[in-house]
């Protein structure tokens, strides 16, 4: 005696048939073919001709299609798609390109011992094998070390205003530091210009680049920590008052260790933020071709200033110099990139 | 011979209940708030100083500071007064800035909405990473790849569209010039403010309610009916702010715009023609041989800069911040 169990075969509805893919392979096919043929027949030629019409092919079949399936509704639908799929892979070819033209004609530049000399024995346009980056490795150590220094105390104390003390104008002050993020970076090198070197009488220094680029850096710092701060629960702070400890305890024992990671991916972004910054450097550092070991007087050089310099003599080798070091820089924030999101997502924060 | 104590009679006060904080406390508040207000004081600090060191130049130059359209140096020899205005320079870092909007917008917009509800499940993370490097990216990176890159093609295609459409009074050309035009300033300055226009509009679509969002599929609405009737009303502020912001970005780019855009002291509507305006990066350009006069009318220029930059970015922020809190 048997009996017959009905298994249901496990099915995927989600899954498309064949049926329901051929329209659109057609179409696609279809697309391509057209493309090829148009740009074969009309006076349209090369990769913006291609593309103009790719598009434009692409965008016309689609809609034909669902047009002719379904209604009006659904063409418009199926344009948009199109339309935000071609945005998106906007977004991706610049930066594609970026990036394929420093590896290109940056790593050609690159040479041994880039790191061991500068370029006081130089001149921009000698064969790359000759001189170095030193003075900018220097100077931009320099600056972005300084910058730290000063901004990160007073970011996270802005946050903690913020968050933490939630003092009469935190609002404000919230307000503010968002409309700090927005300043120029020129305006803010023009501002350590008028008051540190008009004002006070100093000359070109590293330090006076590291103030300019204090500027940029705090709400950086600021806005992030604020973030992160958010994200601690209020349960720590109540478990912290409850045990009878006061507010800077409790802060300095329970939520700054709670906030920590995120604390450092805030400096690391604005580090990120501003160790390509040019234009303030233009106006606070001086430039200088020698390496100088000394932050707080003589000219200084940087990475940007480097590149600045190199690209405005424009002989072919001084170019090439530009792009070596626009390669070390881009891999400059790009470590610093990647420690942010590393730092970032110890804690599982979604981002 | 014993001393004792009197017996204490008295009850002992009753405990004083106070939000008075500990002596530790006034101390961390107090240092806490002096740092909180450290950003205020800049702020305001560079508006002083920027002020105080080119009143000269404002009170010398008048209203014409704003409005004129040269920068000459004096010449003694000749018996000419200086004269400094940023006008020119206003107009072109406002005709820039508007270019990089039209341009730059949609496409943030585009993948903002493409990444919050086209993108496939695998795409989205290296897409959020791909826009969040390209904020990364400094200036001078992108200044050298427009000049460089972009610039061979852009002029082509700027070409193009003089050819086509050049009737209408902005594509026209008064001299065959193509290279290191506003337009392609614009286009170099739309790459770099779509990451802030993207990662605002991103924001404000994710705030829009869930079940607004199904209520208009259960209705029947293809994706886009959805986006129209839900996402776009309810974002509509925050895009607006977001596009502000990347504007106050965009006016204050200097060393992208000054690679590849050619300083002209004149007003021009003609978008492909290699002259434009930028007083950010006037300021550079004139900075290396300027004497204390023009110092000083640099001075009012970036303070001019920094008060443009403010007032856009204080609206903008105010109306993300408004269609975060509805």
């Amino acid at each position: 005696m048997s009996q017959t169990v009905l298994m249901m075969k496990p099915q995927r509805p989600w899954k498309l048939t064949p049926k329901q893919i051929l329209p659109d392979a057609i179409g696609a096919l279809f697309t391509v073919a057209t493309t090829l043929l148009l740009v074969a027949i009309t006076p349209l030629k090369g990769k913006l001709g291609f593309a103009l019409v790719l598009i434009a092919m692409a965008i016309t079949t689609v809609t034909a299609i669902s047009w002719i399936r379904r209604d009006r509704k659904a063409a418009m639908n199926s344009t948009t798609t199109v339309l935000v799929y071609i945005a998106a892979s906007f977004v991706i070819i610049p930066l594609a390109s970026v990036l394929y033209e420093i590896v290109r004609l940056g790593a050609n530049a690159l040479s041994f011992g880039m790191f061991t000399a500068d370029m006081s024995l130089t001149a921009s346009d000698s064969p790359l094998n000759e001189g170095g980056l030193l003075h900018a490795l220097i100077g931009t150590a320099y600056v972005v070390i300084f910058a730290t220094i000063l901004s990160t105390p007073i970011g996270v104390l802005t946050a903690l205003y913020i968050v933490e003390v939630k003092g009469r104008f935190a609002g404000v002050v919230r307000f503010f530091v968002q409309a700090m993020s927005g300043v120029p970076s020129i305006v803010a090198g023009l501002f350590i210009f008028a008051v540190w070197m008009v004002q006070l009488g100093n000359a070109y220094s590293a330090v006076a680049g590291a103030f300019a680029l204090t500027v940029l850096m705090i709400p950086t710092v600021a806005r992030t920590s604020e973030e992160v701060l958010k994200l601690i629960p209020g349960d720590l702070r109540e478990a912290g008052l409850a045990l009878g400890a006061t507010q800077w305890r409790t802060v300095a024992m329970v939520i700054i260790p709670a906030a920590k990671s995120g604390l450092i991916t805030a400096v690391i972004l604005g580090i990120a933020r501003v160790v390509g910054e040019t234009a303030p450097l233009l106006l606070t550092i001086g430039g200088a071709d020698a390496v100088n070991l000394n932050p707080l007087e003589g000219n200084m050089s940087a990475f940007p200033y480097h590149v600045w310099k190199n690209l405005l003599i424009g002989s072919e080798n001084a170019i090439s110099r530009a792009w070596q070091g626009v390669f070390v820089l881009m891999v400059i924030v790009l470590i610093f990139f990647a420690l942010a999101r590393y730092f970032g997502a110890v804690k599982g924060n979604k981002k | 011979m014993s001393s004792t104590l009197a017996p204490n009679k008295t009850t002992p006060a009753p405990r004083v209940i106070t939000t008075e904080p500990r002596f530790t406390d006034k101390v961390f508040r107090a240092v806490v708030t002096t740092g909180g207000m450290i950003s205020l004081v800049l702020l305001g600090l560079i508006g002083f100083f920027l002020v105080y060191n080119g009143f000269g130049a404002m009170r010398e130059a008048g209203l014409s500071f704003l409005t004129g359209f040269d920068w000459v140096d004096a010449v003694p020899e000749e018996n000419q007064p200086a004269a400094y205005g940023v006008g020119a320079m206003l107009y072109g870092t406002i005709v820039t800035g508007i270019l990089a909007m039209l341009m730059g917008v949609p496409i943030a917009v585009g993948t903002a909405l493409f990444l919050s509800y086209y993108a496939p499940e695998w795409l989205k993370k290296p897409m959020v990473v791909i826009v969040d490097v390209m904020a990364a990216i400094p200036s001078i990176v992108y200044g050298l790849w427009g000049y460089f890159v972009l610039m061979p093609h852009a002029e082509y295609w700027a070409k193009l569209i003089h050819k086509y459409f050049g009737f209408i009074p902005f594509f026209d050309m008064p001299a065959p010039v193509f290279t290191r035009s506003p337009f392609i300033a614009g286009m170099v300055l739309a790459i770099m403010i779509t990451p802030i226009v993207t990662a605002v509009s991103r924001e404000v679509f994710a705030q829009t309610p869930l079940e607004r969002i199904q209520a208009a599929y259960a209705l029947g609405a293809t994706k886009w009916s959805m986006i129209k009737a839900v996402v776009i009303p309810y974002g509509r502020g925050g895009v607006i702010g977001g596009a502000m912001l990347g504007l106050g970005r965009a006016l204050g780019e200097t060393v992208a715009v000054y690679t590849v855009l050619n300083l002209v002291y004149d007003i021009r509507i003609e978008v492909l023609l290699s002259a434009g305006g930028s007083v950010a990066s006037m300021i550079v350009n004139k900075f290396g041989e300027a004497d204390s006069v023009e110092l000083q009318a640099l001075m009012a220029a970036g303070f001019v800069l920094f008060l443009v930059t403010l007032a856009v970015n204080f609206v903008a922020n105010t109306i993300i911040n408004k269609t975060a809190r509805e």
